[in-house]
């Protein structure tokens, strides 16, 4: 009870930030409202220079790519910012000397970054049915299935961050804005895995994001889940969740010895 | 039981002793200055007692906790405040102080920030956001942070650094009130020597990394045949044999 009162505490003081931030909030739904806008004019202009099924569905993948792959970067950033809110605010000192376990912290930051994703992509959805017709739940409550692992995808990748900040302190916080973005190639958002050089091919197995939208690919295609690619996609999850937890912790303890924890921000 | 039992406490970055076999000990209800020069090792060794860094050898115990093993019971019952670190500026002091009284478990959180408000006079500021206050108000709201959990062991960093006379004298009071009514140990690091003539009933004196010297102030003052702390402080500083 006591642990979700202190991961309550942190969400909490997120809210309490937000709320008096509006800068904070428009950047939430900016990028995800922008990709769409992008992506979305240019695929309807695909359509209507060769209109046929195939490009449709091309069309379609695209923009479900594009939907569904904010959700892993929103949920990567919901996580970092969290964090270095706490160091722009010079607050880490009080967090680390308070009884918040750091499992506490991770799972507090785990449900801002929730939060933040489904704000930031609530617009970006809006726009997609509206405007482009397309539902990005159409293949039914399976998407649900595909939400989460992306952004469980988002937030291992968002715990590696926070180690490479315990790790290097504030100065590496621009791998909090690019790391993902540098994945992006290897998620095979937009294209198969096949579009990949084969020797490329098993890095981008080896992310839960490629087996992710090849099952979506294939739901659009024939209407039906891939549960072997799903299958993959958890398993893969799972073992980077863990990997990266791992980094964390070693990361964290590594910290408290050097001292780092006391010059984080600089 | 001691709030504080330091054994053989060591802490090396690299060929850099930070902090050079300590050990010491503060009884409950006990204020125990931390004094030296810059340098001397006296951040260290609070951040070794809040768990914020990991010994290189020797052992910490906190209101019976080994804080290697055993530290977030301890934590639970301590609480910390310096001026270098901030709350978050966005926050009001209202929103600051619930986040911290959650953070804590504090029973009747709504009635104990009211009390703190009181108490630290802040009842006027309750909804500004903390980062808009003065130096001396944050000093303030950070005091009652610090108080919020009602703690058996209080670690201040220069509590009264940036604030003038009036503020400071009222701060130590509150303090001194606190200790008085509930009995807790402080431990006070601080370059103002009459707060620590003040507020301190033993003191120990550090120097790159050591204790050099321990007792209580007006045995100090005695020992070294000075008129005040402030002049024993600049004698030890300044002492190449120490």
């Amino acid at each position: 009870m006591s642990a979700l009162r202190r991961m309550g505490a942190l969400v909490y003081r997120h809210a309490c930030m937000y709320r008096r931030s509006w800068p904070r909030l428009a950047e939430i739904a900016y990028w995800p409202t922008l990709n769409m806008l992008i992506w979305g004019f240019t695929s309807s202009y695909l359509m209507r220079l060769h209109a046929s099924p195939g490009v449709a569905l091309a069309a379609g993948a695209m923009i479900g790519g594009v939907l569904l792959w904010e959700i892993t970067l929103r949920a990567q950033l919901g996580v970092t910012i969290g964090f270095l809110e706490e160091i722009w605010s010079r607050n880490l000192g009080h967090l680390f000397v308070s009884p918040l376990r750091p499992a506490e912290l991770i799972g507090a930051l785990i449900v801002v970054s929730g939060i933040r994703a489904a704000l930031g992509l609530f617009p970006a959805t809006i726009i997609a049915y509206l405007l482009y017709k397309y539902d990005l739940f159409a293949p039914g409550p399976v998407m649900l299935l595909f939400f989460l692992n992306l952004l469980v995808m988002g937030w291992w990748m968002a715990l590696c961050i926070v180690a490479l900040l315990f790790r290097y302190g504030a100065g590496a916080e621009a791998l909090a804005w690019t790391i993902a973005f540098g994945i992006t190639p290897l998620a095979c958002v937009y294209y198969p895995l096949s579009a990949l050089p084969g020797w490329l091919q098993p890095l981008a197995q080896a992310l839960p994001a490629a087996h992710i939208f090849a099952g979506l690919r294939a739901a659009l295609r024939t209407g039906m889940a891939d549960w072997g690619q799903l299958g993959a996609a958890c398993l893969l999850n799972i073992v980077w969740f863990i990997a990266a937890l791992a980094v964390f912790g070693a990361e964290f303890r590594r910290a408290r010895v050097r001292g780092a924890l006391l010059a984080i921000g600089e | 039981m001691d709030a504080i039992q330091v054994t053989n406490l060591t802490k090396r970055y690299g060929p850099t002793l930070a902090v050079d076999d300590i050990s010491f000990t503060l009884a409950p209800g006990r204020v125990l200055g931390l004094l030296g020069g810059n340098g001397a090792g006296k951040t260290t060794t609070i951040a070794l007692l809040l768990g914020l860094l990991v010994p290189s050898s020797g052992a910490i115990t906190v209101l019976g906790h080994d804080m290697a093993r055993d530290r977030f019971p301890a934590l639970e019952r301590m609480n910390f405040s310096s001026p270098y670190i901030a709350l978050p500026g966005r926050l009001t002091v209202e929103e600051n102080l619930i986040t911290y009284g959650h953070l804590y478990s504090v029973p009747n959180l709504g009635a104990r920030v009211a009390e703190l408000a009181v108490q630290f006079n802040l009842t006027a500021l309750m909804r500004r956001p903390a980062g808009e206050l003065s130096a001396g108000q944050k000093t303030r709201v950070a005091l009652a942070k610090s108080l919020i959990n009602r703690p058996d062991l209080l670690l201040l960093d220069e509590p009264t650094a940036s604030l003038d006379p009036d503020t400071g004298d009222y701060v130590r009071t509150q303090l001194e009130t606190y200790q008085r009514e509930t009995g807790a140990a402080i431990l006070l690091a601080s370059h103002n020597m009459a707060e620590v003539e003040r507020l301190c009933d033993d003191v120990l004196m550090m120097k790159t990394g050591r204790i050099v010297d321990r007792g209580a102030p007006e045995a100090l003052v005695a020992r070294y045949g000075r008129e005040n702390m402030e002049q024993v402080f600049l004698h030890i500083a300044r002492s190449e044999a120490l």
